[in-house]
């Protein structure tokens, strides 16, 4: 239960935030992408507010052994990069800037995005259902 | 204003870390978006489908409970042409997991612990927009 109840605390935050920096509006998005253009550096701006608490939470997790609910924290992933890491976040990376769309964003703005914040959610299930088969054939390409 | 946008944006910044620091001190999890959607998407991660259900329903609910407190109307500001919006949600899907992440589970989450991934994979997608920006909107003016 405690699990659950901090797991739509951090949702509830996320969202919050996302609004409240401006992430839900793609023109922001697109604006900081946009180097060659009318340039919005809000973003840095987010990321780096995002960063600095997160940044603070690792270190204690060094401090700690379980997480509250019990759970232990997450290892430190393989630092091996691999080919689907560069070619999958070339592919989001362009994805996000056709429509200024990640997908926390995407979500929280469900509410309000209209037809075509679901159109993309819909668009961005099919393409994680997509992503296995895919993986699949790009390592069978790789392996050769 | 563009002044104003910079502080909201620290301050929306700090709550979405503070809101990956919940969920990595309280439930042990790393807060990233596409990981939490993607494993009930392809059913990887139903073992722990309640806490990505609570983490979902509250990222919609959330803000929605908030645009009261807007004087003006909140807006996505996103394209009426659904063909780029599908193009986008196929790319935004099949990359974020085939990278194991997408701007919150390698940019903030990774960047914070000196995830040599997640500072990688941030590079790959910054520059990735950027070209999109230049090619769709500044070469072919479509966006």
């Amino acid at each position: 239960m405690l699990r659950t109840i901090l797991a739509a605390a951090s949702g509830g935050l996320f969202g919050a935030g996302l609004l409240v920096s401006g992430m839900t509006d793609t023109t922001k998005v697109q604006g900081w992408l946009d180097v060659f253009g009318a340039w919005d550096p809000t973003l840095a701006f987010v990321l780096g507010g995002a960063i600095l608490p997160m940044a603070l939470a690792w270190h204690l997790t060094t401090r700690r052994a379980k997480a509250i609910v019990g759970t232990p924290f997450p290892a430190r992933p393989d630092p091996k990069l691999g080919h689907n890491l560069v070619i999958g976040s070339v592919l989001f990376g362009a994805g996000w800037g056709l429509v200024g769309l990640c997908p926390g964003p995407a979500i929280a703005s469900l509410s309000w995005g209209g037809t075509g914040g679901i159109v993309f959610i819909l668009a961005m299930v099919a393409g994680m259902l997509a992503a296995n088969p895919i993986r699949a054939r790009i390592d069978q390409a790789a392996a050769i | 204003m563009i002044e104003m946008d910079w502080i909201w944006g620290l301050v929306g910044g700090l709550m979405i870390g503070t809101a990956a620091a919940i969920f990595l001190l309280g439930n042990g999890r790393i807060m990233g978006a596409s990981g939490i959607i993607g494993g009930l998407v392809d059913r990887s991660g139903l073992s722990n489908w309640q806490e990505r259900a609570a983490f979902l329903a509250a990222l919609v609910v959330v803000p929605a409970l908030m645009l009261p407190l807007y004087n003006v109307e909140v807006t996505t500001n996103i394209t009426d042409n659904l063909v780029l919006v599908v193009a986008a949600g196929l790319l935004v899907g099949i990359g974020t997991r085939l990278a194991n992440g997408c701007t919150s589970g390698h940019g903030v989450c990774g960047i914070s612990r000196f995830s040599l991934r997640g500072m990688v994979s941030t590079v790959f997608y910054l520059l990735a927009g950027g070209i999109a920006m230049v090619l769709f909107r500044h070469v072919l003016g479509v966006i």
